[in-house]
């Protein structure tokens, strides 16, 4: 018999409405290898219980040929989604304990359609990250080894808490991706505020999308950098992608910024032809001293896209040196609003103080974790009386000029952009100091413009680098045109051949 | 720009996080990281530029002026640190 663990969601599906095999048993061999994966730290809270319960309702509704799209797929859900009765602490400590008496929108969503859950996954506190390493919970290692490692070696360093020298698998959807390319999941949900579902994705060899700000609900999703975030699956395949981002999009009353417009059928869209689009390749995203490799894999993934019959065209984005910049005084400065609600009071951890505004400081000092602490310092500072103006006001004018720069591209006819989705391959734990922060930041260089201009992009595993580690490409498209971007990432991931995703080596 | 100790101290209250003296120079050090990180954007020219108040061009809807929701206030109290009688609890505001 096939591990079960090795179907791509899209042959689970199929499988499961043909009664080849049942829910229960899925969720089951997805049980059994998250069990054996517990030295990635990739999952938080298991819910076993909930997961074979869900299993059984599932199969009770494939008997009765009343199965939903995703009916009977165990999946995993990142844990700053509000989950009913169910760990969500965004993976931080001044979350202690919390259990929402409510579910989000886009859980809600897939399991209306049939899916089941497996548990809570790991990610840096809050969301702010590249490397999951700002998780209250520890480091999350990705399945791929790092280069010139034995199993043996890995394994030990598995079993410690500091998983020093294993690789990150990237952030903040760090748990996301390492359980779906370990198998320990057949996709799950992540979200991106300035590339945390894309970066990832390329670290681990396996696909993302951050749709179109307003295509998913934002309620219920512990909320970072509220114009920024945006929901999204990270999955195996571009189909898998596709099939789960038509089950979590949709309008929602309950969030004013969700779109209104109906989901459109993604998965019709893999496979569809790409012939005689035009994609833009922007000059601004050849960075200097950029390594040849990843210069390689780009000029690669436009001949790819040129054989299937589009057109490559240079197109300039001058205003792209100035994202990182300026999300890094949008992001904390929206982090430092949405995160004063936590203190001490209403929910999570509470620390004693003398009065008030004692009891406020020591449980924010406590409860949050170094990088978060210091963001909130950040964008408290550019909120401040005499520096609005200098810093956020300026910031916002910039943000401006980046949307403009992609609507001036797509004026001129581009139907989506390529560029790399990293300037590197996965590093490892503990290895980017925190002595500046800045050198973690420029993980994001080319994803999060994304987020500035509230555009779909998609990242799909396109080739291995010099070490053996996977490489992705990111497409980037016209707002709530998602479904361009399926059909050009199945050609990539049809171009570059399957992802040989890594033996496990963990259990 | 950058951030003297003091400053540092200020926004620390700002944001109502409790700092120790000790953690102060690292602090400071790593928000003029930070701030020299983003200086890169007074080089760009911003006049009559309109600062960006919505990342897609949308209108706000509108919904009908009723309760949608409320009566669950033992749910709102289920996960505080410390309730009594149905409130929150916490130290003496007012003397």
């Amino acid at each position: 018999m096939t591990d079960l663990t090795t179907l791509t969601l899209a042959e689970a599906r199929d499988r499961l409405k043909s009664r080849a095999i049942s829910s229960r048993e899925i969720a089951a061999a997805h049980l059994e290898a998250i069990e054996r994966g517990a030295g990635l730290n990739a999952f938080v809270a298991v819910t076993a219980d909930k997961a074979l319960r869900m299993a059984e309702a599932s199969d009770a509704r494939l008997a009765r040929n009343e199965a939903g799209p995703l009916e009977g797929l165990p999946i995993g859900v990142k844990d700053l989604y509000a989950t009913k009765g169910v760990h969500t602490q965004a993976c931080s400590h001044i979350l202690d304990g919390f259990k929402p008496p409510y579910e989000s929108t886009v859980t809600t969503n897939l399991w209306r359609d049939g899916a089941v859950m497996l548990g809570k996954l790991n990610m840096d506190e809050f969301a702010m990250g590249s490397s999951n390493e700002t998780s209250y919970y520890g480091p999350v290692a990705s399945p791929w080894l790092p280069p010139n490692w034995s199993r043996d070696r890995a394994r030990a360093a598995a079993l410690s808490s500091e998983k020093r020298g294993l690789l990150t698998p990237g952030g903040s959807s760090g748990g996301s991706a390492s359980a779906v390319a370990a198998r320990l999941c057949l996709a799950a949900t992540a979200s991106d505020t300035g590339g945390s579902i894309r970066q990832p994705a390329a670290f681990t060899g396996i696909v993302g999308i951050k749709p179109t700000y307003g295509r998913c609900s934002r309620y219920g999703m512990v909320a970072f950098a509220s114009s920024l975030d945006q929901a999204g699956p990270l999955a195996r395949t571009v189909r898998d992608a596709a099939i789960m981002l038509r089950s979590m999009a949709g309008p929602d009353p309950k969030d004013s910024t969700c779109s209104p417009s109906p989901v459109p059928d993604y998965e019709a869209a893999v496979g569809r032809s790409v012939k005689g689009m035009k994609i833009g390749v922007p000059k601004e995203y050849r960075l200097e001293g950029m390594s040849s490799e990843i210069d390689a894999l780009w000029a690669r993934g436009a001949e790819w896209l040129r054989a299937a019959g589009a057109s490559i065209v240079d197109v300039s984005l001058p205003h792209t040196p100035y994202a990182l910049p300026a999300y890094y005084i949008v992001a904390p400065a929206e982090a430092s609003s949405n995160l004063a609600r936590y203190d001490g009071v209403r929910y999570g951890l509470r620390e004693p103080g003398g009065d008030i505004a004692e009891l406020y400081e020591k449980t924010r000092a406590r409860g949050f974790g170094t990088e978060v602490r210091r963001r909130l310092m950040i964008g408290t500072y550019v909120l401040s009386a005499g520096y609005y103006d200098a810093y956020y006001v300026r910031a916002q004018k910039i943000r401006t000029l980046i949307k403009r720069d992609f609507e001036r591209a797509f004026a001129d006819g581009v139907d989506a952009i390529l560029t790399p989705a990293t300037p590197s391959a996965a590093f490892g734990i503990g290895e980017k100091s925190s002595d500046n922060p800045v050198e973690m930041y420029l993980n994001d260089i080319f994803t999060v413009t994304v987020n500035m201009a509230g555009l779909p992009g998609l990242v799909a595993p396109a080739g291995l680098s010099s070490d053996g580690l996977p490489l992705g490409l990111q497409l980037i498209g016209r707002p709530f045109d998602e479904e361009t971007l399926f059909a050009l990432g199945a050609t990539i991931e049809q171009s570059a051949g399957p992802m040989a995703l890594p033996e496990p080596w963990w259990s | 720009m950058s951030v003297d100790l003091n400053t540092v101290r200020r926004i620390a209250h700002l944001a109502r996080i409790a700092v120790s003296e000790a953690e102060i120079p690292r602090l400071q050090g790593e928000i003029n990281a930070i701030l020299k990180f983003v200086e890169a954007l007074d080089a760009v020219d911003v006049d009559g530029v309109e600062p960006m108040t919505s990342v897609v061009p949308m209108r706000l809807p509108m919904r009908d002026d009723v309760v949608a929701d409320g009566d669950i206030a033992p749910l709102v109290l289920a996960n505080a640190p410390l309730t009594e009688d149905g409130f929150f609890v916490v130290p003496k505001v007012i003397e």
